[in-house]
């Protein structure tokens, strides 16, 4: 730090004719607070943020909730149908599976591992692709032309096709599942925090920052990032969502979470023999997939919409 | 006294719920007479843009017709459905816009948009289109109209643009064109010519014009008639020589107060104080395209540049646009690295410093930048912005933002405004949160770009005189880049006039608008709109 001299004099407030008639200012909120306004009056926002909170309620009481141990088995009481069906009981509101194993808890704790993997995934990729994005659209020039080769590469790459190759070949499990996910998924977050990068770059408050002497990491930290907030929610969402789907698939095939773990996927999975007489063993984790993974896209719209650019309020 | 052709009848345009106020337009009342020129004046907000859409059955689909008429050719025009209009527009009622680039076609080439005015209407054979384009393009001035109904938007200089739209407006010869601030995005030279041009096509044609604009200079050219709007609300209205020399209203009067006279006040010169900024042998050139294998274009964008300014003085910087002026100002700051040239700061040669030197010198030349709204970080309150640079450099939290406080009365906003993000303020609230940001460094030299360009004239008047006072009380040296020379009059100490990246004359401010020596700087001089009724004023 260098030496400064003597602060000029500050005294009086400047003359009353340069104050004049702007100094009456209209109530302010934050750009959080105009956000949550408009978000209590966006249908879509609301029923996602509904749907996710519900299942995320579930997921962290889910010892709480549900009512039998998912992974106790009772070959006596196996496919049981569910309540509605006549041959239901109250014991087991969704019914048993082909192990007797009570099927709502089964469901209850599967959001569990469905959530862990839609947000691991989500986290692991969005750090990879924000922080290339973030550096090839801040640096451009070589930086941009290097990470720009890297998100091509990766575009051509099958992700279905890369997932099952890793995951046969390490052998299928919770962790492999995430990580191959989060390090497959990355590509959009870094497409979309790239172009964001430089639209929000090219604004003078950047430049305004760079001659107030901040450096790199300050100008990344407090001037851009908090600029592409809205972006990066928006394609957390889909890949949360995108991430979810992938571990039914891989579940399903057998290659993703392996059994007795309750994942959704591997419920369908198990109910394959059964689906023409007890079609609820598939229809009911199938649904669940279904809405968590709607609330989520409805989510994630309703983030774009109500954090659109200023002048709607 | 002849008939009006257009009569705008107790006119009110309803804006959407939660807007600030209830009314675009409220109760507007204008006759517009063939072969005369209505200005409507007034500030951004002031509806002057929509009674122009409503008049041209373009308003935008959130504004309500509350009431009123708009009487033409016996017709009331708010209560025409869309296939009269397509008819009515182009054909009797003709509009130009702001921005000559966005509003052609980019893909499509001059003489086939001309054309296409005819097409629109189903008139002409396409033979006879074509020549009328050509001879449209004539009459509006375009250069060998033969070759350049050719060529494409993006071929055309700004002016050449605006000609070309101007030709397509009156391709049907129209009773009426309504021009919506027609030159603003016009350089000043540009602009004179555009003026005189709609002018001419005015009186030769007899067409009535309605002539949308914030500039009284531009006014005291053009008009016949005046229309002062104020938030809807026609507050004067009456003959052009009787608004701008006997204006009634207090409103009138305030806004004609604002605008800078030309002939600036003799200010003693600054020759004792130390020198704050010397810049020497600038230069800058920036290429362009040439791809993989093709030869890249080079244009030198600031040529060696060099000036020299003192503590207490304001150098202003003046130029058209592309004439490295704004170039000049980021280089100085080193926003940008020259190819040559040095900056120094007293005995500081600032172009020398390394990486880590250069931040911590960088609070010794400070800017304020041109466009509010892009200059303040949305997502960080007033006190952030204001107190993040010293922050930055090491001075402790609570004493920066205690500072930050302190600043704020200095620009004159209220306490209150810390907490606040910058969402909640106006244009000129927001540039004086610029101003503010910028001396929280303690600089020793400010550099504005084009810091009131962007303002309202009333809100102008004020930032500049909070400038002036500031430089006059912190003894800050101010290098002030505009493309106004009515600006630079009210506030430069000496003036630098810039032309193709060059400086070509630099001389008091005074001394320079009383004799000026450059043929440029006499150009630029000549074309400053409303010369006259300022000087007599």
């Amino acid at each position: 730090m260098t030496v400064r001299p003597a602060s000029p004099p500050l005294g009086t407030p400047a003359p009353a004719e340069t104050v004049l008639p702007e100094t009456v200012l209209p109530p302010s909120r934050s750009p959080a607070a105009i956000a949550l306004r408009r978000g209590l009056s966006h249908g879509g926002f609301l029923i996602g943020a509904g749907l996710v909170g519900l299942i995320v309620l579930v997921a962290l009481a889910a010892p709480l909730v549900a009512p039998h141990d998912p992974y106790a088995q009772d070959v006596s009481r196996r496919l049981i149908p569910p309540i509605w069906h006549a041959k239901g009981t109250a014991e087991h509101w969704l019914g048993t599976d082909k192990l007797g194993r009570d099927y709502l808890s089964r469901l209850i704790y599967g959001s569990q591992i469905s959530l862990l993997i839609g947000v691991s995934a989500a986290l692991i990729s969005g750090v990879i692709g924000t922080t290339l994005g973030v550096l090839a659209g801040y640096y451009g020039g070589r930086v941009d032309a290097v990470v720009s080769y890297v998100v091509t590469t990766r575009l051509a790459l099958p992700v279905v096709l890369v997932a099952l190759a890793m995951a046969s070949l390490v052998g299928g499990s919770l962790k492999v599942v995430v990580l191959v996910l989060g390090f497959l998924l990355w590509d959009r977050f870094a497409v979309v925090t790239r172009a964001a990068t430089r639209q929000v770059r090219a604004q003078d408050f950047v430049a305004a920052a760079k001659a107030s002497g901040f450096g790199a990491g300050r100008i990344l930290g407090q001037e851009i990032l908090p600029n592409i907030l809205n972006a990066l929610i928006v394609v957390a969402t889909l890949e949360m969502a995108h991430a979810i789907l992938l571990e039914a698939a891989l579940s399903f095939l057998g290659l993703g979470v392996q059994p007795p773990l309750p994942s959704w996927g591997l419920m369908i999975a198990e109910g394959k023999p059964y689906m023409f007489f007890q079609p609820w063993v598939i229809t009911i984790p199938g649904i669940a997939l279904v809405v968590l993974v709607l609330g989520i896209n409805l989510l994630g719209d309703g983030v774009r919409d109500i954090t659109a650019p200023e002048g709607r309020t | 006294m002849s008939e009006p052709i257009v009569q705008i009848r107790n006119l009110t345009l309803a804006l959407p719920r939660g807007a600030d106020r209830p009314h675009a337009v409220e109760d507007l009342s204008l006759d517009l007479m063939p072969g005369k020129i209505l200005c409507v004046v007034g500030e951004s907000g002031s509806g002057k843009s929509m009674s122009a859409y409503a008049l041209t059955g373009l308003l935008p689909r959130a504004l309500r017709v509350a009431g009123g008429e708009i009487r033409f050719e016996g017709r009331d025009l708010l209560r025409l459905d869309e296939r009269t209009w397509r008819d009515l527009r182009g054909r009797r009622i003709a509009m130009i816009f702001q921005e000559p680039m966005t509003a052609l076609n980019p893909v499509m080439r001059i003489g086939d948009q001309i054309a296409e005015m005819f097409e629109a209407h189903d008139l002409l054979t396409p033979k006879e289109r074509r020549a009328r384009a050509v001879a449209l393009a004539g009459e509006v001035g375009l250069p060998n109209p033969e070759q350049i109904v050719r060529s494409y938007p993006h071929q055309l200089s700004g002016g050449q643009r605006q000609r070309a739209m101007i030709a397509m407006a009156l391709a049907l010869e129209p009773a009426v064109l309504v021009a919506d601030e027609p030159t603003t995005a016009l350089d000043v030279t540009t602009q004179a010519q555009i003026l005189t041009l709609i002018r001419d096509l005015q009186t030769r044609r007899n067409m009535a014009v309605l002539f949308i604009t914030h500039d009284f200079g531009v006014v005291a050219d053009i008009a016949d008639h005046v229309a002062v709007l104020q938030r809807g609300r026609l507050v004067e209205s009456g003959p052009a020589e009787a608004v701008l020399r006997r204006p009634q209203a207090a409103y009138t009067k305030a806004l004609l107060a604002a605008v800078p006279s030309l002939t600036p006040p003799e200010r003693a010169p600054i020759t004792e104080a130390p020198v704050a900024l010397t810049v020497t042998g600038l230069a800058k050139t920036y290429a362009t395209g040439g791809g993989l294998f093709g030869k890249p274009r080079v244009v030198a964008a600031v040529k060696e540049v060099g000036f020299d300014l003192r503590r207490g003085e304001t150098l202003g910087l003046v130029g058209e646009s592309g004439s490295g002026k704004s170039t000049t100002a980021r280089l100085a700051i080193r926003l940008i690295e020259p190819d040559h040239g040095t900056v120094r700061l007293g005995s500081l040669d600032f172009t020398a410093l390394g990486p880590t030197a250069l931040r911590d010198e960088r609070r010794r030349i400070q800017m304020i930048f041109q466009d509010p709204f892009a200059s303040l970080n949305p997502r960080r309150t007033v006190e952030q912005i204001i107190a993040g640079g010293p922050i930055a450099h090491g001075t402790p939290a609570r004493q920066a933002r205690a500072r930050a406080r302190e600043l704020l009365a200095l620009v004159g906003l209220p306490q209150t405004a810390a907490e606040r993000y910058p969402n909640a303020f106006s244009g000129g609230q927001r540039q004086r949160i610029g101003i503010a940001r910028a001396l929280a460094m303690e600089p020793d030299v400010l550099v504005a770009d084009e810091a009131v360009s962007a303002l309202d004239v009333s809100v102008q008047a004020q930032v500049l005189a909070l400038l002036e006072d500031l430089k006059a009380r912190l003894g800050i040296a101010m290098l002030f880049i505009t493309h106004d020379l009515r600006v630079a009059a009210a506030i430069c100490d000496r003036i630098a006039v810039m032309h193709r990246g060059t400086i070509v004359e630099t001389n008091r401010t005074a001394a320079l608008f009383r004799a000026p020596e450059h043929p440029y700087t006499r150009s630029l001089l000549a074309a400053v709109p409303g010369a006259s009724f300022t000087e007599s004023a």
